[in-house]
């Protein structure tokens, strides 16, 4: 009776464990691989765009010293504060004198191949200081898209000649490009930078913010603190959730089909971009400050309640102060969204060609995503680093502005 | 006169509403015998400013809809506007063209027959800008004067200003209900006009998409509008090939992070596929156009495929299933959090492995989470645009094969409004059409997974 049973592990038993462990090991392994795949594409993604952006920040320029004692060329001082300084300075005959010195330096078949824009490098260096006009300085100026891209080993022989020879002569070097955070668009890779698109961009969010954040933020103390349960508050929350589902371009046909129609006089400007990605934002905004808001504790309320605060002090006062930070993280991270919207923007028209940075929020404007876009399409080799380029300022931005969040969320972070 | 300016102007009589409201109250408050008046000088002082500010402020917009219009009217009435054509395209690039320079957005015109008009345009602006601006003054003065006479020390501020701000905050809130109405609103109203020129029978279920923007509007062929290959496509792209991704990788991912993961390394994954979340769409896009897509081709020509297509489905379905793993795999992790720990501990001392578990309890469990997630997912993935854009192409094709060309909804919402076509054209309210089916699409998608998701959490509680 008192005889242990020893544990039967027949040969048909270990071997069914041993697949099971297989399995099992199987089964781990999947999942780290399924791990792994996600961060190996989003490793190859950033590095694709930093391999290829890098030289984007870059352009190939020549050096052309250009002596103004000679060219003739007067900056009347009140001109040059003004908007139209750098058509004056063409109409005195800058491109002349910029393709003059060119041939000088590079010989006529080189200088052909300055930018057709170049000048306008020269006439902002003039505009920026008009006391260059009476010394010699050296320019760093844009090549022809042509030839920088013979520069790169692409294009037509001739160009890759050419770039060669002047290579060697030293008078060709790809340097870095601080111009290409400060220029606009521009139908020559060389010539294009991204402020234009990077102001319109801030305008536009800040169109959003300003619309977007009050209205949320009301929006959602009134479902969370004032709301009565009724059919109404259930509809207006059913609506908040479906809009935060709703595709970005319905928001793009809203904006299209009502703004474009009161306001038609402001097609493609920030207002109207704003006011469309704010109807985007809005939900996002209400959702996290309604989490934020039910995070600070009754106690709060009923403790100011009690001292005789009426229940638009309790909430002004008190519970939205508390709730502010958590309000803000959802805020931060619901303008990044909207950062980096395009489809919206291209319906209400915001890809249009725009060569200088809007000066308002009702002039034409485009956005940085938009323009990534834009150039994506351009059929010329060098636009293909100089999107990249920007794609990583986008990036960047949108870092930085996560990065933000995070550090709100963690600095202001309480447990009740 | 720019809607800055006004609404700076606003502001500012409001601050002086504020101070002058604040002042009096104080001077109340001094008068007072015991100190004391009914409510405190800043509640006087919101009072006033509100009054000032909320009038003017809805005036403002009102005057900015209105007043380019009435602009436009006086220029046109303007005997310099007789030569314009009578209408169409040429006559509204003039009529910018002037407004351009009148306004000092641009130097010079291009056309010289626009410059008579910069002259009439400059009288209009500084005309109808200046009795904006004195109606605003009008207006704020008037409103302003009411609540500063209602200011008595026995008056109650406190709760007047309540009630305004209780208002502004229920508005606030119907902001949301009014933009969903603005959607139905203007997409069913496009719709139904397009319906007028083609049928919805032809729409719904022809089989040959190939709008025609430059055709006579009144001349429409309806069977050009057979919308099934974009249907087919979308569903093709963003259900079935993104879905194919995303849910095996993200469930998975979700998996592993919650069941085998070190805490630490955790802490070091989850933040990274959400990066993968916020990157822009058009990052993507332009990744799939530059990386992948060629990289299909090239890999189709390498196994004997006969001329592929350089704009596959499959580019864009990849890198959308990649862009929607993070959120299926977030979804997956919560509804697999919400699953009760005794029925894991239950199970693996059964003697269960824990792959036996995962697969067994914990995501039969978590099933209708997991469900409601991939129901949002596809919802994103199908009106996901500037991927499809990007990488998909322009043609519509009828066709399983993912190496083909295909096309979207969202790409044709893109390609018939960015076009040439005027606004009443069949080809451009098409856009609006689509929209429409995509919107109902979603909504439903959304609806079903929200209902599925909020039942599914109350069932373990």
């Amino acid at each position: 009776m008192n005889e242990r049973v020893a544990p039967t592990r027949t040969a048909s038993f270990e071997a069914r464990l041993q697949k099971r462990y297989a399995a099992e090991r199987r089964f781990k392994a999947v999942g780290l691989g399924a791990i792994l795949f996600s961060v190996a594409v989003l490793l190859f993604l950033l590095a694709t765009m930093t391999f290829n952006g890098i030289g984007g920040f870059q352009r190939v320029e020549m050096d052309v010293p250009i002596d103004f004692t000679q060219a003739g060329i007067a900056a009347d001082p009140t001109m040059m504060t003004q908007s139209g300084a750098a058509n004056s300075l063409q109409a005195q005959g800058l491109s002349e004198v910029v393709s003059f010195y060119a041939s000088q330096a590079l010989g006529d078949e080189a200088a052909a191949e300055i930018g057709p824009d170049a000048w306008r490098d020269v006439a902002a260096a003039i505009i920026a200081d008009p006391s260059i006009l009476r010394e010699t300085v050296t320019f760093s100026l844009p090549t022809s898209a042509d030839l920088a891209s013979g520069y790169s080993g692409e294009g037509s022989a001739e160009m890759q000649t050419l770039a060669q020879k002047l290579a060697d002569e030293g008078k060709l070097a790809k340097n870095f490009d601080p111009g290409f955070l400060g220029r606009s668009d521009a139908t020559n890779p060389q010539q294009v930078g991204i402020w234009g698109a990077l102001k319109g961009s801030m305008l536009t969010m800040l169109v959003t913010l300003l619309m977007a954040f009050p209205i949320g933020v009301l929006a959602a103390l009134y479902l969370e603190e004032y709301a009565p349960r009724n059919r109404w508050t259930d509809l207006i929350e059913v609506s908040i959730n479906n809009l935060a589902a709703v595709p970005s371009i319905i928001f793009g046909l809203l904006g299209l089909a009502v703004f474009l129609t009161i306001f038609p006089s402001y097609r493609s400007a920030p207002l109207i971009g704003g006011l469309t990605l704010a109807l985007m934002t809005m939900p996002v905004i209400v959702i996290s400050g309604r989490n934020a808001i039910k995070a600070v504790p009754p106690s709060i309320r009923d403790g100011a309640l009690a001292i005789g605060a009426s229940p638009v002090q309790v909430v002004f006062h008190h519970v939205l102060p508390l709730a502010l930070p958590g309000i803000l993280t959802g805020t931060i991270i619901g303008m990044a969204r909207a950062l980096g919207e395009t489809a919206p923007l291209l319906m209400i028209g915001m890809r249009a060609f725009v060569s200088t940075p809007p000066d308002g929020l009702t002039s034409p404007a485009t956005v940085l995503p938009v323009q990534i876009f834009l150039w994506s399409d351009e059929i010329d080799r060098g636009f293909v680093e100089r999107t990249s380029a920007a794609i990583i300022v986008l990036l960047l931005f949108l870092l930085v502005m996560n990065g933000l969040a995070i550090y709100l969320r963690n600095k202001f972070e309480k447990k009740w | 006169m720019s809607p800055t300016i006004l609404l700076l102007l606003a502001l500012g009589l409001g601050l002086a509403g504020w101070l002058a409201a604040r002042a009096r109250a104080w001077t109340f408050r001094r008068a007072s015998p015991d100190g004391r008046i009914s409510s405190l000088p800043t509640y006087h002082a919101w009072y006033v400013a509100l009054w000032v500010t909320l009038p003017v402020l809805a005036f403002i917009t009102l005057w900015s809809a209105i007043s380019p219009g009435l602009i436009i009217q006086s220029v046109l009435a303007d005997p310099a506007a007789a030569e314009l054509p009578a209408f169409g395209f040429q006559r509204d690039a003039l009529l910018n063209e002037a407004r351009n320079v009148a306004t000092g957005a641009a130097p010079a015109v291009f056309n010289p027959k626009a410059t008579a008009l910069i002259q009439p345009y400059r009288d209009a602006i500084s005309f109808y800008g200046g009795i904006g601006i004195a109606a605003t003054l009008v207006i704020a003065f008037l409103a302003g004067a009411w609540a500063f006479l209602r200011l008595k020390p026995d008056f109650a501020a406190r709760s007047k200003v309540e009630r305004i701000v209780m208002t502004i905050l229920l508005c606030a809130s119907l902001v949301a209900i009014l933009t969903t109405l603005g959607i139905l609103a203007s997409l069913v109203f496009e719709t139904v006009r397009f319906f007028g020129m083609v049928s919805p029978i032809d729409f719904l279920f022809g089989t040959h998409w190939g709008p025609d923007p430059m055709a006579r509007a009144a001349a429409v062929d309806g069977s050009r509008y057979g919308a099934i290959p974009l249907f087919w496509g979308t569903i093709f792209i963003g259900a079935i090939i993104a879905m194919i991704v995303a849910i095996p990788l993200g469930l998975m991912s979700a998996i592993y992070l919650t069941q085998y993961a070190d805490p630490r390394l955790r802490a070091w994954i989850k933040p990274a596929l959400e990066i993968l979340a916020g990157v822009p769409t058009v990052v993507y896009g332009y990744f799939a156009a530059l990386t992948i897509a060629p990289a299909i081709r090239d890999l189709a020509l390498a196994m004997g495929v006969s001329n592929p297509s350089s704009e596959s489905a499959l580019a864009a379905g990849l890198v959308m299933g990649v862009m929607i793993i993070p959120f299926v795999s977030s979804m997956a992790d919560d509804s697999i959090a919400a699953v009760p720990q005794a029925m894991r501990d239950g199970s693996l001392a059964m003697g269960a492995t824990t792959s036996e578990t995962i697969r067994r309890v914990l995501v039969p469990a978590a099933l209708p989470g997991i469900v409601a997630g991939v129901m949002l997912a596809i919802s994103r993935a199908i009106g996901e645009t500037m991927i499809v854009v990007m990488a998909a192409s322009t043609a519509a094709n009828l066709t399983a094969n993912p190496l083909e060309a295909m096309t979207t909804v969202t790409v044709q919402i893109v390609a018939m409004l960015t076009g040439e076509g005027s606004f009443d054209h069949p080809a451009t309210l098409s856009a609006f059409a689509l929209g429409f089916v995509l919107f109902m699409v979603t909504l439903g998608l959304n609806f079903v997974a929200l209902r599925v998701v909020k039942r599914f959490r109350e069932a373990y509680e």
